[in-house]
């Protein structure tokens, strides 16, 4: 499971990036390298900085110092490399974040009619398609609200896709459900990963990380703490604020 | 106690008999303490003493009809007057042969609003509706053209030309305001800056500077020899000052839609624009319709003060009504129907967006 | 800037600028405020123009020439052989006039009626709503017409004035009511008042760190209407009880004694004070409506006596949602008072439009108002800003 595929260079690089808001540093000096087809699992006590350095990635926000290089396009301000990461970085946030005013099938179809500039016919039979992935064909019709949670957040997850996008960031996806919603979200994401999909998870779902995750890292204060497959990082993980973590997360 | 089980259900009894009927209600509503029960006395005595006058007036003594004004002074009001003065407070100066175009008009802007109350209605097709119906209203109004007879905007005047100032003022303050109110929350310094200035300086000053301003200083502002018609000119002092009060109410909508929004927006790759156009405008203005109903009512009432730079809407008309020497002193009479027509306007209109509220409350989601 | 500066190895790298969004940020930015500054060149060289064909001096020496024109009323001395500028002053003291007097009545006229409507006495409630909806919903303009109509042009002369309250006249030349006669006691009684106020700011701090140290409550508002109340009270009766009253008579065609109220300035107030009170009945009830009930019930539940309820509870939070609509009210009534000019009470803006007239400075005069507006505007809103913080923070 581990093997990168050979030959290509990590999909997503982060080389020494740091973040400031005002005088508070939120990332210090974070290094990670996530391969095409990898599953990564990024958890760590709030506001340890974990969903700020995934919304660094497609630049929602702004790093300061270091280099993120995705898909091989250095993320500078250069709104041409910003635009070109977009595309090819799909997101799913903790809130679904669905626009309320237009029904699923408009939410799935908005991004590639305005964006890749598909024609609505094919643009829809995308969606369509998606939505019967995320196993709620029957819904294209009705607006967010009239959804469940999960059912909502399969709708995000679907979203996404419909841009066809090579990596997937998802911001503790399943920390606004319902507990009895929550597996229906997971197992559409451990259908993602099993496709190949390339992953970064921030999420607190360890049974979820175990299976699905070629990488666990661990995040405390800003820093990276700890990068282990997951058997070594739930069996013997070597730093103290790991262990205490975990213990405090799976103790229940 | 806890074994004993209600296996035998209660049957529903009627309640205390002070609590309902004529008699509760009463005792409820009006005489609930000594506080209350003083309280209602003196508005009836309130009442006692100022209905029947009002009513003798307005009814019993009252003058339905009088050669002049001379014959109508009694005790009560004289309708004579109104109904002698209606068509020209109503239209003013449209000349009196062709009354039958200032008050189709006014049809066209009444069904217009009803159609535009009706929400199944929203959308392109109500934009196309109100599109032709105001082409309508100005080839009526202006006249030249399919055997009309040509009438100079001067001779605008009475509810026509209340109605047009106040629904263009919307309709073209509103592209306005939302511009300005993106400008407002926009990133860049200088943009914010020269919109924040613009909204305060005309939401600072009274409508009456912006008017005198449109009908003494534009004349000024303007390359020497070309002029502008006095009623273009007062048309424009209220799209500037609608501008200024609409961006805010839209920006009370900009500032209602969560971030993630636009974050999803951008994660999609949506420009600017396209985010605004798609994502952030459609949800905002919809959640601020009910405050723009209230603008517009605002508005309709505020274009009553044109009579200052001397146009004539439906008060100036009254004003002038009044002037004339056969029919003098019948100051009530105007007012209370002049009163009327706008009550039953503003009234209706903010009904309306109450409703809309509770509607929107209702089914606000998450 | 400096932060990110060329030093730190791994910075990211600068793109080309049409793709870099700071520099499209000002180039927008420069193209903005390029448009705006030309537009605003072009009306200048107009104006500039169009003012040296006409031979109007542009400047603002016309205030120092004589005005010429006589003031129905003012506060201050004034005759028509003073200057613009003194009738300017004159116009902006009675604007203010008739805002302080406006924003205090309306605040009294709107408080009540807007309790008025949350009555559980069902009449009262309905009687509020019809006030509220009926002279919300009529422009104000309109309203000025009806009073200004009424007390000049249906109201009898002063022979047959009507008298509405004993000494309270009303006829076409307005309103006469009775002043107290001047007397040295009104000084004590002032002054005593002064005393029950500071004394009643000490007495509260006092009581409230003995209730903190020690738990002991004081009846703090009886205290308070005690100094505040008995105090002058105190002072009047031992001054003598000057209860002389300077009542108006009727003296030939005229009343004299007492004060009065011109009818244009009678009209204006009125018609100021009921329309902006329905204005502020509405936000008073929403207010109030806004505390949700969980709140109420919160502070039954914990003991509270229903007045503690309203002042610890209720109050503060309804005050939060009630001072920012609050301001755009007093804002409304201020800009609303020029409306003056159509019932020729020669407030600022009616005796700018004489100057304009007479002068031809329509840009002085026009400017010299929206200074003078904007000023005010900004004084109250900073005040009520200053206010709406304290408030904030007692809440916290």
């Amino acid at each position: 499971m581990s093997d990168a595929k050979a030959g290509a260079g990590p999909v997503i690089e982060l080389q020494g990036v740091h973040k400031w808001y005002g005088e508070f540093h939120v990332l210090r000096d974070i290094n990670l390298q996530v391969q095409k087809g990898e599953k990564v699992v990024v958890c760590g006590p709030s506001g340890s900085g974990k969903s700020t350095m995934i919304r660094c990635i497609n630049r929602l926000e702004e790093h300061q110092q270091g280099r993120i290089v995705v898909a091989g396009i250095e993320l500078t301000s250069d709104l041409k490399n910003i635009e070109a990461i977009r595309r090819e970085v799909g997101m799913v946030f903790q809130q679904f974040n669905l626009f309320p005013h237009l029904t699923v099938l408009q939410n799935l179809t908005l991004a590639p009619i305005w964006v890749r500039k598909l024609p609505k016919k094919e643009a829809e039979e995308t969606a369509r398609y998606y939505l019967e992935r995320v196993r709620i064909p029957d819904q294209a019709d009705k607006y967010p609200g009239q959804l469940s949670g999960g059912q909502q957040q399969r709708v995000a997850i679907a979203r996404s896709l419909c841009m066809k996008p090579e990596i997937m960031l998802f911001d503790e996806p399943t920390s606004a459900l319902d507990p009895e919603m929550i597996k229906e979200v997971l197992d559409v994401m451990t259908g993602l990963a099993e496709e190949g999909m390339t992953m970064v998870c921030v999420t607190h779902e360890m049974g979820f990380a175990r299976t699905v995750a070629d990488m666990m890292v661990f995040m405390d204060r800003g820093e990276v703490i700890e990068r282990a497959p997951p058997k070594d990082f739930f069996s013997s993980p070597k730093s103290e604020r790991t262990r205490s973590f975990l213990s405090q997360i799976l103790a229940h | 106690m806890a074994d004993i089980a209600q296996d035998i259900p209660i049957a529903a009894q009627a309640p205390p008999a002070r609590t309902t009927g004529v008699l509760g209600w009463l005792r409820a509503n009006l005489f609930n303490g000594v506080f209350n029960s003083i309280l209602t006395l003196l508005c009836l005595a309130l009442l006692a003493f100022a209905i029947p006058p009002v009513i003798r007036w307005a009814l019993i003594d009252a003058i339905w009809s009088a050669p002049s004004g001379q014959q109508c002074h009694g005790a009560g009001a004289c309708w004579a007057f109104i109904a002698e003065k209606a068509r020209f407070i109503l239209f003013g100066f449209f000349p009196a042969g062709e009354t039958w175009r200032p008050a189709t008009v006014v049809g066209i802007f009444l069904v217009m609003i009803l159609i535009a109350c009706n929400r199944r209605s929203w959308g392109r097709r109500l934009a196309v509706v109100w599109v032709v119906g105001l082409l309508a209203v100005f080839a009526l109004m202006r006249g030249g053209a399919l055997g009309l007879t040509p009438v100079e905007t001067a001779m605008w005047s009475g509810l026509p030309l209340t109605l047009i100032l106040a629904v263009v003022a919307m309709l073209l303050g509103f592209p306005l305001g939302v511009l300005l109110a993106l400008g407002r929350r926009s990133r860049l310094p200088a943009v914010r800056a020269i919109c924040i200035g613009y909204i305060e300086l005309v939401r600072g000053v009274p409508l009456i500077t912006v008017l005198f301003m449109a009908s003494l200083m534009l004349p000024l502002f303007l390359p020497s020899g070309m002029t502008v018609d006095k009623l273009i000119r007062a048309q424009v002092a209220f799209i500037l000052f609608a501008g200024a009060y609409l961006a805010e109410v839209v920006r009370g909508g900009l500032q209602a839609i969560p971030k993630g929004q636009t974050e999803a927006a951008d994660t999609l790759g949506l420009s600017y624009w396209q985010r605004t156009r798609l994502i952030v405008l459609p949800q905002a203005l919809t959640m601020v319709i009910p405050p723009l109903v209230n603008t517009f009512i605002g508005m309709f009432k505020d274009t009553s003060l044109v009579l200052i730079i001397s146009l004539f809407d439906l008060l100036s008309c009254a004003e002038t009504a009044l002037t004339d020497a056969n029919w003098p002193g019948f100051y009530i009479e105007a007012y209370v129907f002049v009163g009327l027509i706008y009550w039953s306007f503003c009234f209706f209109m903010s009904r309306y967006s109450q409703v809309l509220e509770r509607e929107f409350n209702r089914g606000k989601r998450r | 800037m400096a932060g990110e500066g060329a030093s730190l190895g791994a910075t990211p790298s600068r793109p080309a600028p049409w793709r870099d969004p700071k520099i499209r940020g000002i180039a927008y930015q420069v193209a903005f405020v390029a448009i705006v500054v030309g537009f605003a060149a072009f009306v200048v060289h107009n104006t500039l123009v169009n003012i040296g064909r006409q031979n109007i001096a542009l400047g603002f020496g016309f205030l120092h020439r004589e005005a010429a024109f006589g003031i129905g009323e003012s506060l201050i001395d004034y005759s028509p052989a003073d200057t613009y500028a003194r009738a300017f002053l004159v116009g902006l003291v009675n604007t203010l006039h008739v805002a302080a007097l406006g924003v205090v009545l309306a605040t009294i006229l709107g408080t009540l009626m807007g309790l008025a409507r949350l009555s559980s006495n069902w009449l009262v409630g309905k009687l509020a709503q019809i006030y509220v909806e009926t002279f919300r919903n009529i422009p104000l303009a309109l309203q000025l017409f009806f009073w200004w109509g009424l007390l000049t042009k249906l109201a009898p002369g002063p022979r047959q004035a009507w008298q509405i309250l004993p000494d309270v006249f009303v006829s076409n030349r307005g309103i006469s009511f009775p002043v107290p006669v001047a007397s040295p006691a009104y000084k004590w009684v002032a002054l005593a008042f002064v005393v029950g106020v500071v004394l009643t700011v000490a007495m509260r701090r006092w009581a409230r760190r003995r209730q903190m140290a020690t738990g002991v409550q004081f009846p703090a508002g009886w205290a308070a209407l005690g100094l505040l109340a008995g105090l002058p009270a105190l002072a009047f009766v031992a001054s003598g009880v000057p209860l002389a009253l300077d009542a108006p008579a009727l003296k030939g065609f005229n009343f004299s004694g007492g004060s009065t109220m011109s009818p244009e300035f009678a009209a204006l107030l009125l018609g100021l004070v009921v329309y902006t009170g329905t204005f502020i009945a509405e936000i008073v009830r929403a207010g109030i409506l806004a505390v949700s009930w969980g709140q109420s019930e919160a502070a039954l539940a914990l003991g509270l006596k229903s007045g503690q309820r309203m002042r610890l509870v209720v109050l503060p939070q309804a005050l939060r949602v009630i001072i920012p609509p609050m301001t755009s009210q007093y804002l409304n009534l201020t800009k609303n008072s020029s409306l003056a000019v159509i019932i020729g009470f020669p407030d600022l803006v009616s005796i700018a439009n004489t100057t304009i007239n007479q002068t031809g400075q329509a840009i002085e005069g026009i400017a010299m108002i929206m200074a003078v507006y904007l000023v005010i505007s900004l004084t109250i809103s900073l005040a009520m800003n200053l206010y709406n913080r304290t408030v904030a923070l007692v809440e916290r």
